[in-house]
């Protein structure tokens, strides 16, 4: 319990809804965490009980050592930024942001003095005596965040706070929260469902599917190393391959020696992929998956290597195969290309960091050869079909992008995974 | 005509059914009353030719400063109860679930389908010495057998707050039903316990539904006739029941228009008041209409 904030095994219900299910998070002092999931995976709830708004179900919560679990939201050293930022309309910029101190009977001059310090942070002073109708979607969000910070809380929590904000505004917003993260220090609660807020910002996330914490990690952690197929099909795009595990060898991670002769005693931990319709490949192995089982493998769009002609030959732990361009969508500063291989689909993306112009470009329709490291794909936990809808397929044939799930999920199969 | 004149013409034509509406059967019928304030009365009934102050003199009864007072202080008081009946009404109702909602809403318009005068008869026999009240009070000793209920300024009262709430929960649900929710919970946020954040967040989150509130029941109680007239007895007439003994009593009509404007102005200078305070507010805020009833709805 030496964690300065514990939820322990929280569980709320709504009646026969599992809002969330035995959550345990232990977040640092001064740390910038986030709860990323998409809507109704329970990451708001959570920080409504944290807040004071919802009493779990089961579980506690401790801030500090103290445990606040029972405590009602008034008597909590939190400060909370809502989505609509709930600045009260009868009350100016200034009156705003004095509220949580004149609540607490602070004297006079002290409240000017802190309002005052706020309002020059947030750049805000000759804003002061506005009513909050009468300023910008982005400086009502300053004014949130200084009403929330001027209370000095222990926690700040911060519930989807970009999401009313137009892309141009939410990107600088993002900048500005980093900075004043950066000059308070306080711990920040950040809850959203855009994993690009969450990975610029955190330190670490919790990622969150229907009430669970499915990981638990620094942004690249998750990002490199998702543990179930939900992980990296939400956090950026990925590509799947299913199969059975053939041999397990000892390898070495540079992977300049040939396969299975290193010195000294070999740990096994590479694998020879069984994939139908492709050649075996070889995966880096971390788990303690047995030969023979069964194993799902994601594979980052970016560690692909996209080739025009044969790749000349390397090493035993680079993984080459065949496929067609089917789709080309060209992004400035990379190529997102779409490669059919057999029965998949891949997303491949390629970083232009030499001068596009003087290259004989990849085209629609082009044979190409893909080729990876063994160590660039990653092992998965647990695999669960469904999870392949959240990944960003083009459709393959005109309206398909309309139809239901349902019907989406048995096209999916032609997509990134086996059928 | 370009498009800009056309539109004006168009909004003119639009608008003029009503204008014409208020004016012959609002403004010229208010205007009169006024008018025949200053006219003598004659011994038939009829109004006098010439002008004259006389009427407004004999405003100086001696009964009639008791009277205003009284129908003042209650209509204050009847107002400030139904709104403080009203507030929290109107914050359930506005939490509640939609389906009980609406059941909860057609409750509180339901008496209208009864008439207005079946529903005050009803409360005097509720009041009656042998009423129902009576012997309830009586078993429970709260009043000793020799209590009279109606006839006085409270059963007056309480038939006023009884007819005029449903026009105060209506104003105030409308605006507790726009009401952002969240600003009780950024209240508690930030410190204050529940019922200092219904004061500082919910409180002035429906001041308009309040302000409605206040006219619509403020002014109809000032009128009040029918209430008093059933309910009260001689030491609880309000204006509104002198001005009918002036017409049909006494048939002295100048004296019953020169009460009626009396009533008028005490009514109409309160909300040139609010009216000019809410246009300063309108000012600075945007889009806090008037919530209608229908809006309530």
């Amino acid at each position: 319990m030496g964690e300065f904030l514990e939820f322990q095994d929280v569980s709320k219900h709504y009646g026969g809804v599992k809002a969330v299910e035995h959550a345990s998070l232990s977040i640092k002092r001064g740390e910038f965490f986030s709860l990323l999931g998409p809507s109704g995976c329970g990451k708001t709830t959570l920080l409504r009980t944290l807040a004071g708004f919802e009493h779990p179900d089961t579980g506690r919560i401790f801030l500090n050592g103290e445990d606040i679990t029972d405590l009602p939201p008034h008597e909590r050293k939190v400060n909370t930024i809502f989505q609509s930022y709930a600045l009260f309309p009868h009350l100016t910029v200034w009156d705003n942001i004095a509220f949580g101190l004149k609540i607490a009977r602070r004297p006079k001059a002290e409240i000017r003095q802190e309002v005052e310090k706020m309002l020059a942070m947030i750049q805000m002073e000759e804003y002061a005596y506005k009513k909050p109708a009468q300023i910008s979607g982005g400086q009502k969000q300053r004014v949130a965040i200084a009403r929330a910070l001027v209370n000095k809380p222990q926690v700040l929590l911060l519930d989807e706070p970009l999401a009313a904000l137009d892309l141009k505004l939410r990107q600088r917003m993002l900048l500005e929260l980093d900075l004043i993260h950066d000059e308070v220090g306080i711990t920040f609660l950040y809850v959203t469902h855009d994993q690009g807020e969450a990975m610029s910002l955190s330190d670490r996330i919790a990622v969150m599917s229907r009430g669970k914490v499915e990981q638990l990690g620094t942004p690249a952690e998750i990002y490199e190393a998702p543990r179930n197929s939900f992980v990296a099909a939400f956090i950026g795009d990925t590509n799947f391959f299913e199969g059975t595990v053939a041999e397990k060898f000892a390898g070495d991670a540079a992977g300049t020696t040939a396969q299975g002769t290193l010195f000294g005693e070999p740990a096994k931990d590479y694998s020879r992929l069984k994939v139908d319709g492709f050649p075996d490949l070889v995966c880096y192995n971390d788990k303690q998956i047995r030969e023979g089982e069964h194993v799902a493998v994601s594979i980052r769009p970016e560690k692909f290597r996209i080739w025009r002609e044969a790749p000349p030959a390397e090493h035993a732990y680079v993984n080459v195969i065949e496929g067609e361009v089917e789709d080309v969508i060209y992004l400035g500063a990379q190529t997102k290309f779409w490669v059919r291989a057999g029965e998949y689909r891949l997303c491949v993306v390629r970083q232009h960091s030499r001068y596009l112009l003087d290259e004989k470009p990849i085209k629609w329709r082009d044979h190409v050869w893909l080729t990876w490291h063994a160590d660039d794909g990653f092992m998965l936990e647990h695999y669960r079909e469904e999870d392949e809808e959240l990944m960003q397929l083009p459709p393959e044939e005109i309206g398909e992008t309309e139809e239901a799930p349902a019907a989406g999920a048995a096209a999916g199969g032609e997509g990134g995974a086996a059928e | 005509m370009n498009t800009a004149a056309r539109k004006r013409w168009s909004e003119v034509l639009a608008t003029s059914p009503s204008f014409l509406w208020l004016a012959a059967l609002f403004l010229v019928p208010t205007v009169l009353v006024f008018a025949i304030a200053f006219r003598p009365a004659t011994i038939y009934g009829g109004i006098g030719e010439g002008w004259t102050l006389d009427t407004l003199r004999s405003l100086g009864n001696p009964d009639y400063p008791a009277i205003i007072w009284r129908t003042i202080w209650l209509s204050v008081v009847a107002t400030a109860l139904c709104i403080v009946l009203a507030t929290p009404m109107g914050y359930y109702l506005a939490r509640l679930k939609p389906s009980r909602r609406q059941l909860i809403l057609l409750l509180v318009i339901l008496p209208f389908w009864t008439s207005f005068l079946v529903r005050i008869f009803a409360w005097k026999v509720l009041l009656h010495p042998d009423g129902i009240v009576k012997h309830a009070l009586v078993a429970l000793h709260l009043a000793s057998p020799s209590t009279t209920l109606l006839y006085n300024a409270g059963a007056v009262l309480l038939v006023m707050v009884y007819t005029e709430l449903p026009f105060a929960i209506l104003p105030i649900y409308a605006a507790a039903e726009k009401f952002d929710f969240s600003l009780l919970e950024a209240a508690k946020d930030l410190g204050a316990s529940p019922p200092r954040a219904f004061f500082a967040a919910f409180i002035p989150g429906i001041r308009v539904g309040l302000l409605t509130a206040f006219l619509m029941v403020f002014i109809p109680s000032l009128g009040s006739y029918v209430v008093p007239d059933i309910v009260g007895g001689p030491t609880s007439e309000m204006l509104g029941n002198k001005i009918a003994q002036r017409t049909f009593v006494d048939r002295n009509l100048p004296h019953a228009a020169a009460l009626s404007a009396a009533l008028a102005a005490a009514v109409l200078l309160p909300m040139c008041l609010v009216v000019n305070v809410r246009r300063g507010k309108a000012r600075v805020e945007e889009g806090q209409g008037l919530p209608s009833i229908e809006g309530g709805l």
